[in-house]
């Protein structure tokens, strides 16, 4: 028989080992004399992919009294949180090289940011999920002013810190609120409390808006966008690829995690709210790119719009819906990656060009390149039979059964019009005036941005995989709540 | 007058909405954005130590702990975030903090 304890060790080793790995690399780091930055960042991949091997094998069920959870849930948000890092973390070592700003802190910031998103992933408390969503933010403040003497990248620095400072703080406000109202932190205890009293209901409903809207901040859904567009274009573009990737799966992992379950009894006065947060997301997502030059700032709306599809399936509420959100997730991962690998790619005279424009003619210089940018572009824009017509797929046939039609339609009417502005890059890319060749970019790059562009332009061939692992997920979600 | 749970909240409501009009309205200093974001987090803190005692359950005081020891630790990175800023633009007047538009 197994003890509780030899549970606890199982079920958190995954976060023993990262953390340990990454206060160890730092006091190498910090000690060595020589700059051991390829070393560090190999190492943190390396522990990733250990630890996710650990989460896979990791038993499920709540240990330390609830406040720490393992399910198939946790397991699935874990396996594309450590997917976004590590992929951002092999993006990161040649660029950060060239930049000048290969030091080994970046790997051992983004390995706390991803204990602290495995922690959020696996919260069954509000404790443990504030504790998680600080300690990732606070790794991510400094990631984005990483280029320390890059005037943009400490501007995005500040700005992130200032409004994600002040979502935090309204996070927090809301969970003293809905501890106050119901008398418990803990996830199952909240969604008693709330099934149960009326009188409680009231007053914990205005933490959840609370909640809700520091939540809708991390995932950058509109009208909590602000600071999106501006830490995207300033932050070191490996650290954006981060940014677009890892923690939004954390952030939406919560949001599941919080409204399907202990405030799954309020879903009626939820649910609206996830509606038009959604509906703001996809429209300023579709119409804020379409004047855009610069990609990265692009990139940003188009990831606003993304968040706002995905939400579709949370504003479902079913267990159909869920799936269709954690589908949607992995796809708009792997897209984001693929997109950031070219963006990355994109140096000319040994500087990172970033304009639109920047790509005019690609298809005459590196028509591989071209090639899998054209890909990702219209796996983003969702054509068929590219894996992001599948994630809008599902979400909008979730919002369909859930009877949201008026949802399902604009989703429709705004990818129209999203479309445009990818479309416009591929236009950029194959029909104008040939610019100058960009530098080679590293092996790494290459196989990563050729890597994301076939998985997702050949996404029709492997759904069953995914998508079976999502609703094992979503049951798993759903059936402890 | 004794002095309830429901003068304790309205201090924290309203440090809460000062912290917030401290960040939007103040166009001058961004040490002043950093002092409102210390009052909300107080604002919260006074609410869950409020609420512990009105409950007679201790996980309230637990949390505020945690929480201190946080906005201990974002101070510092929001001060050294602040530092670097300055040592590039040479100001920290929150209408200068503009390079990215649009």
């Amino acid at each position: 028989m197994t003890s509780m304890a030899d549970i606890a060790l199982h079920a958190l080793m995954p976060d023993i080992l990262i953390a340990l790995a990454a206060m160890g690399l730092l006091l190498f780091g910090v000690l060595s004399k020589r700059d051991h930055a390829l070393a560090c960042t190999v190492t943190a991949v390396i522990v990733f992919v250990v630890a996710a091997r650990f989460i896979l094998a990791a038993p499920a069920g709540a240990i330390f009294g609830g406040l720490f959870l393992t399910d198939d849930f946790t397991r699935y948000a874990d396996m594309l949180v450590l997917l976004g890092c590590s992929g951002a973390l092999i993006l990161s070592v040649d660029f950060n090289r060239r930049e000048a700003i290969g030091r080994f802190e970046f790997p051992v910031l983004v390995m706390f940011s991803a204990l602290g998103m495995l922690v959020m992933v696996s919260a069954g408390n509000m404790m443990t999920l504030y504790l998680g969503l600080e300690l990732q933010s606070l790794a991510l403040y400094v990631v984005a002013a990483f280029a320390r003497d890059d005037l943009r990248s400490t501007e995005a620095g500040l700005k992130y810190f200032i409004l994600s400072a002040l979502a935090s703080g309204l996070l927090l406000y809301g969970i003293s609120l809905v501890y106050g109202f119901s008398g418990t932190t803990d996830f199952a205890g909240l969604a008693h409390a709330l099934a149960s009293s009326a009188r409680a209901n009231d007053g914990a409903l205005v933490g959840i808006v609370f909640v809700m809207v520091g939540l809708a901040f991390k995932l950058s859904a509109a009208p909590f966008h602000m600071w999106t567009p501006d830490v995207y274009e300033g932050a070191p573009t490996p650290v954006t690829s981060l940014f677009s990737t890892a923690p939004k799966m954390a952030a939406m992992a919560l949001l599941l995690r919080l409204l399907m379950g202990p405030f799954a009894p309020l879903l009626s006065q939820w649910q609206m709210l996830i509606e038009i947060i959604a509906i703001a997301s996809m429209l300023l997502g579709a119409l804020g790119a379409i004047g855009q030059l610069n990609i990265k700032r692009l990139m940003a709306y188009s990831s606003i719009s993304h968040m706002g599809y995905a939400l579709i399936g949370l504003a479902a509420g079913t267990e159909a819906g869920v799936s269709a959100t954690l589908v949607y997730m992995a796809i708009y991962t792997v897209m984001s990656l693929g997109v950031f690998g070219c963006i990355i790619a994109m140096r000319r005279g040994g500087k990172q060009v970033e304009l639109i424009s920047d790509l005019a003619g690609l298809d005459r210089r590196n028509r591989g390149l071209a090639l899998a940018m054209a890909a990702l572009m219209l796996a983003l824009a969702g054509i068929p039979p590219l894996s992001g017509f599948w994630g809008k797929l599902y979400v909008f046939y979730a919002a369909v059964q859930s009877g949201l039609y008026g949802l399902a339609v604009i989703g429709v009417l705004t990818s129209v019009v999203a479309a445009f502005y990818y479309l416009r890059v591929i236009k950029v890319m194959y029909f104008d005036e040939a610019a100058p060749s960009f530098d080679h970019h590293s092996k790494a790059v290459g196989l990563m941005i050729a890597g994301c562009a076939a998985l997702s332009a050949l996404f029709v061939f492997v759904p069953g995989p995914v998508s079976q692992a999502a609703s094992v997920a979503a049951h798993a979600l759903l059936g402890a709540g | 007058m004794t002095i309830g749970l429901a003068q304790y909240l309205t201090v924290a409501a309203l440090l809460l909405v000062i912290g917030i009009f401290g960040i939007f309205m103040n166009r001058k200093n961004i040490i002043v954005i950093m002092m409102s974001i210390e009052l909300i987090l107080l604002a919260a803190n006074l609410n869950f130590i409020a609420f512990s005692a009105a409950l007679h359950d201790m996980v309230g005081q637990v949390f505020a702990m945690f929480v201190l020891t946080v906005a201990a630790a974002e101070a510092a990175i929001g001060l050294a975030i602040v530092v670097v800023y300055f040592r590039n633009r040479g100001s920290i007047e929150v209408e200068d903090v503009t390079v990215m538009k649009g």
